[in-house]
């Protein structure tokens, strides 16, 4: 048998270097002769530029240089769009990219307007003091209705309103299923803005070799490919002089996937042109203004079903706010709007966005990238339902919950990536049942309720199904090399920030070649070990580059096969590849170590057989044609003190089908670290502007992050249907924890609190929050 | 502004004698001035807990000191735990074991904070664990396997073993 390592629990290979403070993080980069960049950013949330005054700044001992949008002159150009629309008919969209620095007008507190070089961040810092910027405040838009309203200031003058774009998407005959319902309910939902919040803040060094004419650029991001892509354009360089490093990543969580931010395209430009190093971390405050957010929406739902709570149909008319700028495109509210369906068979759904521009940081993917508003709405819908109907909260989900012979499922709309939503796979309701059985759903509601509520306390149970649509294309690659001294490496384009790729790729790779895991090396995030890819985004890495993985080490398995054959002089099918050596079934134990085959094969003389390759490496890529779907349920018990409106969660159990499994401890750090995330965005996080758009928790004081003592243990119970859409069926998992948090809590928190009748529409919830909702209800 | 200080810090069980700008943060220091990176700056306002060091053997913000402040203290930093080159204190070999650490950012924090609490509590409860890391910010693990990685640490320490 050969080793198996894919399923197995496996520690992390990347652990040492982290512990020991080995690692290099961006900021630990340290070169000779360099220099440090601040920025100066707007105060103002809108404001019209009338001019930057740097001659002060100029004169600072210790000041390189000053840099403005008036500095750049033709390198100022507004960013690419990332994203662009799926071809959905009717599909409005005013694509208004981020710009390097503001030129005529500020639209978010937190835009940078100047940059300055020194010798220390210290001294740029306090050049900052120097300028002077003549801003004149114009009105901010902050709220999204009264951004649209007429009259309302305009953030891109050149549009007739803060419009950015407007999408319908339908299935079925809504109109005809309402017609025909016995039961029509109608709701608004809010789920307002959080922080992505990785504890490594963004930074960028920029090194500019003019000998070798090669320009190498350290940066926090998730898709270093793509940044060297688009920087070499920029910068009028070949592909191959540009090198991006993206090392150790302290958290991603979706910000860092967005690009060009301006300090992107601004350190490798001045370091060109300076001729010295540049280094720049963002501080946390800036983190709160100038790195990306979570999404505010805004949602109006009706929901049409039978008496006996078969849904018929879904309305659904949401506003998404996406800040200042819309250069992610659409992704997060077509993620909210097609998520929405979850597991449910929905025989009509029309649902329409407005995606609206507010003075405010930029909205971009950040885990769960809308997927949670999805959820959130319809889970709170049939919730309601369920109580409207007199049915169980489970009842009403079995109900509707699609079964094993409903795939694949075409839901009839088009996801993100421009594919037909489409299910591969699943099989829900035995999910639903695992969870309600772990959580003792039956029993809780029975009798352990009742006999606290008898005791005046208000516990509570939820429950929430979700999907998570993973893993989609374009592709990624990889290539493996078997090295003479018979290690293995492996190298791959996509980023990575904590999810444990190096150990994961390399329990991939050590099965297929049979070889011991810890002769296998991974390097990911370096485009000049690997060129070709797009990053880690859309929980897609271990699915999509993991499967290029084990594409390319299956070729060089071929190959390892192949020249041991003609080594050996015997035919190939009698050949075996296990412990790192290929022998003849039967024959004698020893046979031929990989890496003496990998020298035999790259010969220093003689010849190589024509339409061979030298060596054993192969590279291969994997694109998708769509995505795999993910699944599971999550269910909670929490107690809720009235008087200080402080929830406690007792319990949290979450369900999980992402197909098959790599490595169970990396799924269920997955797994927790998502619901933390969850629980922080439902109970803990919200950035709170005010009426002038100023953000008014810009620190880790003022924003609570949840600690240790927030975040309970979560059970974890597994559940595999393959998917069909890759030869290891995997589906992703890395947003998935944050994904039904808001929902289940939503409604653990409802049924705790039952007997004040409140109806909670809103995430984050706070105890601030939770305790003017109960007062309402009793005034 | 040129005015600087003479300090005098053992880091790690070294000696440095530097001349330091006064407004110099401990955390800059360490990591610029000795190039020890491993300390790690998550807020600079003294709140996630990532840059936590041992001064004089107690788990200290490095942010919210100046370099200064630290003449003639004795300070560890992560790179200081593991006994020798190539191998890992028994805390960070419970943090490998029990996957306390994905991006590992905040991991040299942590470290540094449970090393003089596991020293006070060498049989801490789940709640104590908790209280005790509640001041450090971790965005990735959920916490979990950072508190069974104190705990299994605790334990291994009690039955006298690594």
């Amino acid at each position: 048998m050969t080793t198996r390592y894919v399923g197995r629990p496996l520690r992390r290979s990347e652990d040492r270097r982290l512990l020991t403070g080995r690692a290099l993080f961006v900021d630990d980069v340290q070169l000779h002769g360099m220099l440090h960049v601040a920025f100066l950013r707007s105060e103002h949330a809108h404001a019209r530029l009338r001019g930057v005054d740097v001659a002060a700044a100029r004169r600072r001992p210790g000041v390189v240089a000053v840099y403005t949008a008036a500095d750049l002159g033709d390198y100022w150009q507004p960013g690419p769009l990332l994203v662009p629309p799926p071809p959905i008919p009717g599909l409005v969209f005013h694509p208004c990219t981020l710009v390097p620095l503001a030129r005529d007008k500020v639209r978010h507190v937190g835009e940078p307007i100047a940059m300055v070089v020194a010798e220390s961040r210290y001294l740029a810092e306090d050049a900052l003091g120097d300028i002077v910027a003549d801003l004149d405040p114009l009105p901010a838009v902050v709220d999204l209705e009264a951004a649209l309203a007429p009259g309302a200031p305009l953030i891109h003058e050149h549009l007739p309103s803060n419009v950015a774009a407007h999408v319908m998407q339908r299935k079925g005959d809504y109109t005809r299923a309402r017609a025909r319902a016995d039961h029509v309910l109608q709701r608004r939902f809010r789920y307002d803005r959080g922080a992505a919040a990785a504890i490594e803040n963004r930074a960028v060094v920029a090194q500019w070799d003019s000998h070798a004419e090669e320009l190498t650029v350290w940066d926090t991001t998730q898709a270093p490919i793509p940044i060297r892509n688009g920087l070499a354009a920029r910068l009028g360089l070949l592909q191959s002089q540009l090198r991006v490093v993206a090392p150790f990543v302290g958290g991603g969580f979706g910000p860092k996937i967005m690009m060009f931010y301006p300090e992107e395209v601004l350190l490798p430009w001045a370091a060109m042109r300076l001729g010295r190093p540049l280094k720049w971390t963002e501080d946390r405050q800036e983190n709160f203004y100038a790195t990306t957010q979570e999404r505010g929406q805004i949602h109006d739902a009706e929901l049409a079903l039978t008496r006996d709570g078969r849904l018929l149909g879904v309305r659904d008319v949401f506003l998404h706010d996406t800040g200042a700028y819309d250069s992610y495109g659409l992704t997060v509210p077509i993620n909210s709007q097609c998520t929405l369906l979850g597991q449910y068979r929905v025989p009509a759904y029309e649902s329409e966005f407005t995606v609206v521009f507010t003075n405010k940081t930029l909205v971009t993917p950040v885990r769960g990238a809308g997927r949670q508003h999805g959820v959130f709405v319809m889970e709170r819908l049939l919730d309601i339902a369920a109580r409207e109907l007199g049915l169980d909260r489970l009842e009403i989900r079995r109900r509707n919950l699609l079964r094993p012979d409903e795939f694949p499922h075409n839901h009839e709309i088009l996801f993100q990536d421009s594919a037909p939503l489409v299910y591969d796979s699943g099989d829900y309701l035995p999910a639903l049942e695992d969870a309600a059985r772990a959580i003792d759903y039956d029993r809780f509601v029975r009798e352990e309720q009742p006999r606290l509520r008898a005791a005046g306390r208000h516990v509570g149970v939820g429950i929430a199904c979700y999907v998570e649509g993973t893993g989609i294309g374009p592709y990624e690659g990889a290539r493996v090399t078997v090295e003479p001294g018979g290690m293995v490496r492996v190298a791959t384009g996509v980023g990575t920030q904590g999810q444990g790729h190096f150990t994961a790729f390399a329990q991939i790779v050590a099965e297929v070649l049979g070889v011991d895991i810890a002769r296998v090396h991974v390097v990911t995030g370096d485009t000049r070990e690997f060129h070709w890819g797009t990053g880690t985004f859309a929980s897609r890495g271990a699915v999509v580059a993991g499967t290029a993985c084990h594409a390319a080490a299956v070729t060089v398995r071929e190959k390892a096969l192949d020249v041991a054959a003609r080594v050996l002089d015997v035919s190939r099918d009698t050949l075996v590849l296990e412990g790192g050596r290929v022998r003849v079934r039967d024959g004698p134990a020893a046979g031929i170590a990989l890496g003496e085959l990998a020298l035999k094969a790259n010969p220093l003389r003689g010849a190589v057989r024509p339409g061979t390759e030298p060596g054993l490496e192969a590279t291969a890529y994997f694109g998708p044609d769509r995505g795999s779907t993910a699944s599971g349920v999550h269910a909670m018990i929490v107690e809720v003190d009235p008087e200080t409106a402080m929830v406690r969660i007792q319990r949290y159990v979450v369900v999980h089908d992402c197909g098959r499994v790599i490595n169970p401890l990396l799924l269920e750090g997955q797994i927790q670290g998502g619901v933390a995330h969850g629980i922080g965005n439902a109970f803990y996080e919200q950035l709170v502007y005010d009426e002038g758009g100023q953000l008014l928790n810009a620190s880790l004081m003022d924003y609570l992050l949840p600690t240790a003592l927030d975040v309970p243990r979560v059970e974890m119970h597994h559940r595999e249907t393959v998917s069909p859409l890759n030869p290891l069926g995997l589906k992703g998992v890395g947003e998935a924890g944050a994904i039904p948090a808001g929902a289940v809590f939503a409604q653990a928190v409802e049924d705790a609190l039952s007997d004040h009748g409140i109806e909670i529409r809103e995430i984050p919830l706070s105890p601030n929050r939770l305790f003017e909702l109960i007062a309402e209800r009793e005034r | 502004m040129e005015q600087r200080v003479a300090i005098s810090v053992t880091v790690n069980g070294t000696r440095h004698d530097r001349s330091v700008e006064p407004r110099l943060l401990l955390s800059d220091f360490l990591r610029q001035d000795l190039g020890l990176t491993g300390t790690h700056v998550g807020c600079e306002h003294g709140v996630c807990g990532a840059c936590t060091v041992l001064l004089d053997g107690e788990a200290v913000r490095s942010c919210l000191m100046l370099a200064a402040q630290a003449d003639g203290h004795d300070l560890m930093t992560v790179e200081g735990l593991a006994p020798a080159a190539g191998e890992l204190h028994p805390l960070q070999a419970a943090f490998h074991e029990a996957h306390g650490l994905q991006c590992g950012f905040c991991t040299p924090g942590f470290l540094m904070t449970l090393v003089p609490f596991l020293r006070e509590h060498p049989d801490p409860t789940e709640p104590e664990i908790r209280e005790a890391l509640s001041g450090n910010l971790c965005r990735c693990t959920g916490y979990q396997g950072i508190v069974d990685a104190a705990a299994l640490a605790a334990r291994r320490a009690r039955e006298g073993g690594p």
